[in-house]
Formats: structure tokens, sequence, C-alpha cells
């Protein structure tokens, strides 16, 4: 080993060298950081930050947006002449980010899939549209995203991340002296808190749930057009939209301007709906517009009952089920038949949205016929163990005969023996 | 039998312990015995599957169309695919649990739930399925078309 | 009738059954306030029998694979006539015999009757006693569901922590680095062949020294009946013993075919090795003590392993345990006295500790 030493005495230098070389190139691309590290907000930007940066993890550095030259000396690298731009105006900020980003070759070379209508779309935007006219209180590139340190949306730390994106707007949209100029509601975020969706996205965390951009578009963001409501939500309700497509009351909400799904549903406090909808009590939408006893109303009150009849059914049958369970039955088929009951009662709610009702009946009667075999196993459970109760009766009544007919032998036997 | 010895004991009390002690003996045995020959008759189904089931017959599928089969307590979804070959995955949609169904139409398997697409090889292609479907593994047995559970999954 | 007596006639004359009874019709059991301690062996002697019967009953429909155990299980639960009764008896009879074989050991304990000459019928009692715990621990993974899974994984894990050869029996129980249904297969050998055969030669020994030695009177009814020798009584083992005996077996099958009609054992959900462990694994109640003594130990003792020395002062007490007897000559009535200490301390430290693990969370 040791015999290779020469190599070392030559390989040395070149070690330093290397070494050297690697403070060097550090200073290359961040002498700014060298100052910038130490001031004080907003001028500061620390290591931490910059090296969080996927632009900067992708080799940009400050001068790619700010221009100047950092290899030169001192202030001399933020003078004029090397180009330097200083603090982006507000205003020009969509236009630097979409300097490349709007440049499908040039971010060919980065993220080959990544969208380059960003800048397109802002331009189009509420956001966008304001801004153009010159309102700097509107949201660009770096309010959402962030400015230095900013993360991809697929990290979870980013402001833009699925699970974030609604506190991200909230902190304009919410802020009702904030947006006391633009004459917009600001209580979406508190009602979105409550809804479904909310529900759906943060606790049983599933990220495709919608947030804010779902429905209202990201860089394009705006409220979508009472005649696009209903295209909006079938991006996930598919069955309902078309159902309703062909149901009567599409027709009739487009004649009077309504917003489709919206005028059932609402909108940022969409709750998970109940039965209840259908009925006449606080929580009926029907009766908002139809008036007690018309034709409409006979047909929800036979849908409702048709719902709460496969409903209470699948009810009975958990109950018979679980009493068979708890006597220690085995009825894990029957329950697990349950389960097609359940959707059944999903596919009924969701035929609803053709407003007749026969689909809904069709649905509640498949569903009924499900749940009529599975109450006959937990009847037939119960059967069988009252069968086993009475094959246990007549075991112990013959083991007791044997046992008071053994006691009586025994003491006879003894009796004789004495 | 000692009771035959009847010079001490009064002849009634002698029956009774024989009624007692022989037809209780007979009684018991009968209810132990009886149980065990009835569990040696073998049921008619013969067992209940486990990780290897027979989802349909040779023939019972047309070229792309598919069916719903139950296997161990969920269900899953055997497809033929248009080129003439058996596929096998869990139907049990990875976002809520809906039950996925093949869309000829489409040549995907769809979710009506929430419009989630998964391509033929279960991978979650559109919609918000977060993950693909468990893939099961086909064999053809004579004329029997057995899905089983992969080996090591 | 008259064929069955030609029959025992026959058989009779080549065997001479009188001369084979000849033991047994010798053979008493002495009468004092304390016999009916006499039952238990007998008793859990029964269960075993019945375990035979009913798992021999169960091999008929059960499937020792991964794939099919559970199911195999659940067939025999709901679609084999009176299948729920035989598995529900075999699982209710093997906690009964587990427990009357513990009141057994103690019963012997405190009427000292292991003492010289019958130190061998302890120790192959105690030998019993371990085989029993181990019949239970290898047959509660067969139905492969989620609790036996885990249960099982943790248990074996515990047997690894034992120093140098702890990997090794791991592996060895295991057939494996992990609970697999290769770890079934092996259990599954164990409870119907390895474990069977070693007990039924244990069983035979224990019984033939019993038969050798006679049944043991307590040193202190024996002293009276040597004040007073016409005190003494005794009982004719067969057919005055025997009958009582039968008569506790048939209580015994009373007590176990309520219990299987109206609480038949459960099966619980299939074991997912990829699940995460549910909350609050619990071995089977006989391990429990020891499972919480070894929950309660803190991670270190100076300088040795909680948990590692729990498992060696356990695996001591166990060794001394079987070695019990031999301590009893030991310096005039010390020895005796610590023995007795030593049991009334071990039930206690039992009882507490069992009723402690069911209690906590």
């Amino acid at each position: 080993m040791w015999r290779n030493k020469t190599i070392w005495r030559y390989a040395w230098p070149g070690l330093l060298l290397c070494l050297a070389a690697v403070p060097a190139l550090a200073q290359s691309t961040s002498t700014c950081l060298d100052c910038h590290a130490t001031l004080d907000p907003p001028l500061q930007v620390t290591e931490q930050q910059f090296a969080a940066d996927i632009h900067a993890q992708k080799g940009l550095t400050c001068a790619s947006c700010h221009g100047g030259d950092p290899k030169l000396a001192d202030m001399d690298a933020m003078s004029k002449k090397a180009g330097f731009r200083g603090k982006i105006e507000k205003k020009q900020i969509p236009e630097l980010c979409g300097k490349c980003h709007s440049d499908g070759a040039y971010m060919r070379q980065y993220n080959p899939s990544l969208r380059t209508d960003q800048l397109a779309q802002y331009k189009t935007s509420v956001h966008g549209k304001l801004l153009a006219k010159g309102d700097l209180k509107v949201a660009v590139c770096t309010d959402c995203h962030g400015l230095h340190g900013l993360r991809p949306a697929s990290d979870t730390r980013s402001q833009v991340h699925p699970l974030n994106v609604a506190k991200t707007c909230s902190r304009c949209h919410a802020d009702a002296a904030y947006m006391k100029d633009h004459h917009i509601p600001t209580d979406q975020f508190a009602k979105y808190t409550t809804s479904v969706h909310f529900d759906a996205l943060t606790v049983r965390g599933d990220l495709s749930a919608p947030t804010c951009t779902t429905c209202h578009g990201n860089h394009g963001a705006a409220p979508p057009g009472v005649d696009s409501v209903q295209n909006v939500c079938s991006n996930c309700h598919v069955f309902q939209s078309q159902l309703y497509e062909k149901s009567s009351h599409k027709a009739a909400f487009q004649r009077s301007a309504l917003p489709g799904c919206m005028v059932c549903h609402g909108k940022h406090d969409i709750s998970h709906p109940t039965d209840a909808n259908l009925g006449a009590g606080p929580k009926a939408v029907c009766m908002q517009c139809h008036k007690p006893g018309d034709v409409c109303d006979q047909a929800r009150v036979k849908i409702l009952g048709n719902l709460t009849q496969l409903d209470d059914g699948i009810r009975g049958a958990d109950q018979l089920l679980a009493a068979a369970e708890a006597s220690g039955m085995e009825v894990s088929e029957a329950r697990l038949e349950q389960d097609q009951a359940r959707d059944a009662l999903t596919k009924a709610r969701v035929s609803i949205h053709r407003f007749r009702v026969d689909p809904v009946n069709q649905d509640v009667q498949a569903g009924m016929k499900i749940v009529a075999k599975n109450l006959q196993a937990g009847k037939d459970a119960l059967r069988e163990r009252d069968y086993r109760r009475m094959g246990l009766g007549v075991a112990l009544l013959s083991i007791f005969m044997v046992l008071v007919g053994l006691r009586l032998y025994i003491g006879k036997m003894e009796q004789k023996a004495r | 039998m000692p009771t035959n010895d009847t010079s001490r004991v009064k002849p009634e009390r002698r029956r009774l312990v024989e009624i007692l002690l022989g037809g209780g003996l007979i009684a018991s045995v009968i209810s132990f015995v009886y149980p065990i020959l009835r569990y040696l008759v073998p049921p008619p189904v013969a067992d209940l599957g486990g990780d290897e089931v027979v989802a349909c017959k040779k023939g019972d599928l047309k070229p792309n169309s598919s069916k719903i089969f139950r296997f161990g307590n969920r269900p899953a979804l055997l497809l033929l695919t248009a080129e003439g070959e058996y596929r096998a995955l869990s139907a049990t949609c990875t976002h809520l649990s809906c039950t996925v169904q093949y869309r000829n139409d489409l040549h995907q398997i769809w979710c009506a739930c929430h419009n989630g697409l998964y391509d033929m090889n279960g991978r979650n292609v559109a919609g918000p399925p977060p993950r693909p479907l468990e893939v099961f593994q086909v064999n053809l047995r004579g004329d029997d078309v057995v899905v089983r559970r992969k080996q090591g999954a | 009738m008259k064929l069955l007596q030609q029959a025992y006639d026959w058989l009779d004359e080549r065997l001479d059954f009188k001369d084979l009874a000849a033991p047994l019709a010798k053979k008493t059991v002495p009468m004092h306030g304390r016999s009916y301690w006499y039952f238990l062996g007998g008793i859990t002697l029964f269960l075993f029998m019945l375990q035979v019967c009913t798992g021999i009953l169960l091999l008929l429909y059960y499937r020792p694979s991964a794939g099919e155990a559970f199911e195999s299980v659940q067939y025999i639960m709901t679609r084999v006539q009176f299948g729920w009764l035989v598995r529900s008896i075999h699982s209710w009879a093997a906690n009964l015999m587990i427990f009357t074989a513990f009141a057994h050991m103690f019963s012997v304990l405190f009427l000292k009757a292991y003492r010289k000459p019958r130190e061998l019928t302890w120790v192959t009692g105690m030998l019993l006693l371990f085989l029993a715990m181990g019949f239970g621990f290898s047959g509660y993974l067969l139905p492969w569901n989620t609790l036996a899974f885990f249960a099982t994984k943790v248990g074996t894990d515990i047997a690894g922590q034992v120093p140098v050869v702890g990997k090794w029996i791991m592996i060895f129980l295991r057939g494996g680095e992990e609970v697999t249904g290769a770890t079934l297969t092996r259990f599954f050998g164990f409870h119907v062949a390895v474990l069977p055969g070693i007990t039924t030669v244990l069983i035979a020994g224990h019984i033939f020294l019993v038969q050798r030695f006679g049944m043991s009177v307590p040193p202190e009814v024996e002293e009276r009946w040597k004040a007073a020798p016409a005190e003494a009584r005794e009982m004719k083992f067969f057919p005055s013993f025997f009958l009582r005996e039968l008569m506790a077996w048939y209580i015994a099958l009373a007590v176990l075919g309520a219990l299987a009609a109206l609480l038949p054992w459960e099966l619980g959900t299939k074991a997912d090795p990829f699940a995460p462990a549910p909350l609050g694994i619990k071995p089977e109640w006989y391990f429990l003590f020891m499972f919480q003594t070894l929950k309660l130990i803190p991670a270190k003792v100076w300088l040795v392993d909680g948990e590692l020395l729990g498992i060696l002062v356990f695996g001591a007490a166990g060794g001394l345990w079987v070695l019990l007897p031999f301590f009893d000559g030991a310096a005039r009535g010390r020895g005796r006295r610590m023995i007795l200490g030593a049991g009334i301390f071990a039930l206690a430290f039992i009882l507490v500790m069992t009723v402690y693990g069911y209690v906590a969370k």
C-alpha cells in the first residue's frame, strides 16, 4: 500500500487546490449573501432561505432576477453599469417571472412538463386585470409563491401546497380592512373551513379535495360565472352533473340565471348533504322555491320516503346483525353485503339529481333487496343461536341427570359396602 | 350390577337411580356423538377461498369487458382486454373506497364517485385517487380463471 | 347380550382382566379435609384428552397456510355443521386446561405433595405445565387473525432478547426473521405433532409415578393420623374415587358446553402483516403476568437492559420452580417454610399482575 507514496506526493497539491476552490466557487455565486445575510429585513436574505430556494437549487443566482455582477468587488457589483436592477417593482414582477416561466424552450431545460401559460392566465385573472389598471393591492406571483426561499408547490412547506392554499388566499381575502376598496365579501375562508371539502382536505387528508384554486383557478383566479358552476363541480361529481343536465332544473335555473349546483348546495360552506335537505324542516332546500302540495312537492315526498325506507332498512339490518354478533354468531358475510346496500343508498342519493321519482326508486329497491337478504341472514343467525341454546339445554339436562344418578349410585354403593 | 341386591334399598328408589343414570348416560352420549357425526358431514361449499378464488369460467367474458367478483372480503375486478388478456385488480377505489368499473369506451378503469381514472395496469392516471389499485395474479386452470394475491405483496 | 358375554370371556381368557385390574383394585385414595384437590390432576388429564379429540376433528378442515388458515377457521365456524361447537370447545378447554394445570401445581405446592419420593412427579408435572403453555402459544396463532399475529410477533420478540441464543431461538420459532406464513406452518407442526408427542410420553411418566407412589397425604394430616391411626380414612380408587372423578369430568363438560354455546370463541379479523399493530395487544391471560411485569421494568436497571433482566429473572425463577422439591430437605424445616413463602408470593404476584394487566391500558 505504502509503495504508492509517490502518488501521494503529487496528489497533495492537487487536493489542496480543489479544497481551496470550494469556497471560491461558493463566493462567485453569492457574494451578495455576505452582506445581505447580515442586513435587517426587508433587505435580509439568509443562507438558509437561499439554500431552500428551488431557483437557487437549479443554479440560478441573485443576479438572475436582480441583475448586477456578483464577481465584482463590493458596491461595484450593484452598479447600474453591471446591470443591477435593485428591488423589483411589484408591477413588474409577473413579467419578470414570465420571462423564464413563459419561455417553453427555456423551461424545458429544467422541467419539461411544467406549464408555461401562467403569465397568460394571470393576465385573464381578476388580479392581473386590476394590476394592469394600476391596483397594487392585488396578488402577484411572489405574494402566493413566496419570495426568497421559494419552494415548489409539491413541497408541504410551500404556501401554495394544497393544504396551505386557502390560508394563503385568506391572508388578503379574509382581511376586511385590506379588501375595503374592492367591495367583495371577506367571509369565504371562514365559510370554507366549515365545508365538507375543507374537512376532506384537512381532516381526512385527501389532497385531491377542492380548495380555493380548484374552483377559481390559480393563476387565472376569478369567480366562475353562473353558467360554469356546473362544469366546475362536474370535474369530480360526474354523475350528479350528468343527471342534472337531463333534469328540468337545468333549463329552469338557466332561465332565471341561477348558479346551478350552488342553488341547493351553497358555495364556500358546502356541507355534507343529508336527507333532511329534501325534507320540509329548517334544512330543506326544495321548499325555498317550490310551493307545498304541488306536483314537485309530491315527488319530493316520494323521493324522501324512498331514501328513508332504505336508510331505515340498512340501520335495522345493522342492528339485527350486531345483535347476532354480540351473541357470538358469525355474520361477517352479511356484514360485508351491508356495504353493497350502503352503496345502493349512495347511488340513490346521487340519482336525486335527475329530479324524478323512478331512478331513485329503482336504486332504493335494489338496495332493499340486499337489505332483505341480510335481514334474513340476521334472523337465521338468531334462530341458530336459539337452536344452539336449546341443544345446550338438552345436553345440560342429560349431564345433570348423570350427575344426580352418579351421586345417588355412589351413596348407595358405599352405604352397602359399610 | 351391584344394584341387583335389593335387600336394603327401596325398589322405587333403585328404579329412579337406574332411570337417571341409564337415561342420562345414553342421552348425554348422544348429545356428544350427534354433533360429531354432523361435523363429519362435508358441507356443500368446499371452502371459502382465501387468497385464491375462481373468478369466472373461460368464455364467460367477452373481449373488452369486465366483471366484479368477490375476493376475500372485498370486491375485485376481472377484465378481459380487447387483445384477449385477463387482468385482475382490486375494485376498491383508493380514494374513498367506492367500487370502480371498467369503461370499455375509454379502455380505462373508472370510479364514478369522484371521476377517478386508472389505466389497465391499475395506475391512477387522473382524478382524486392517491394510489394505484392492487393488481392480482390471473392464471388459467382448465376452464377456470383463477385469481390469486401476488406472492410477497 | 350373549355374544357380548362370549367376546368378554374370550378376551378374559387371554388377558386375565382380574390380574390386570389388580393394582387398580388395590389402589386407594386417602380421605381428609382437602381430598377434593386430588381431582384437579384428573380434570386436567380429561381436558387434555378432550383437546386431542377436538383437535383431531379440527384437523379435518383446518389448512395451515397464511393464505387459507383464517378462511378455513371461518369455514369451520360458519359452514361446517357444529364446527362452531368443536372449535369453541377446543379454545375454551385449552384455557380451562391451563387454569386447572396451574391450580393443580399450586395445590400440590401448598399441600406439600412434592416431598420425597415425589420429586420426579413434580418435575414432570412442571414440564407438562410448560408444554401446556407451549400448546397455548402455538395454537393461538393458528387462526391467523390480527390479534394472534401481533401477539406472536411480540412473544417471539421477547424470546429474541435472551442473550447469546435469543436471536437463534427467535429465528427458529419464526422460521425466518419475521412472523410470516412460515411461522404458521412451524407452529402448526409444533402444535399437532411435536408437543403432543412429548406431552403424551410425559403424561404417561407422570401417571406412572403417581401410581407408583400413591397419593400424598399432607404432612399435618399425616402427623395427626400417626398419632391416632383410627382416624385415618381412605377410599377405594375404583370405583369410589373414579366415579367421583367422572362426576367432575361431566361438570367440566357442562361448563364447556355452556361456554361454547353462549360465548362462542371469536375469530377476529384476518392478519395483515403490513397493517400497523392494533392498540393494546395483550397475550393470552396466562402470559399476561409476565408481559405486564416486563412492561413495568424500567428500560435500564443499573447498566442492564430492563427487559433482558426481566426475562432472565423469569427464566431463573422458572428453572428454580422445577427444582423446588430439592430445596425441601434443607436445614430443619427452613427449606419447607421458604417454599411455602415462595408459593404464596408467586401466587399473589401472578394474581396481582394478571389483574393489573387487564386493567392497565
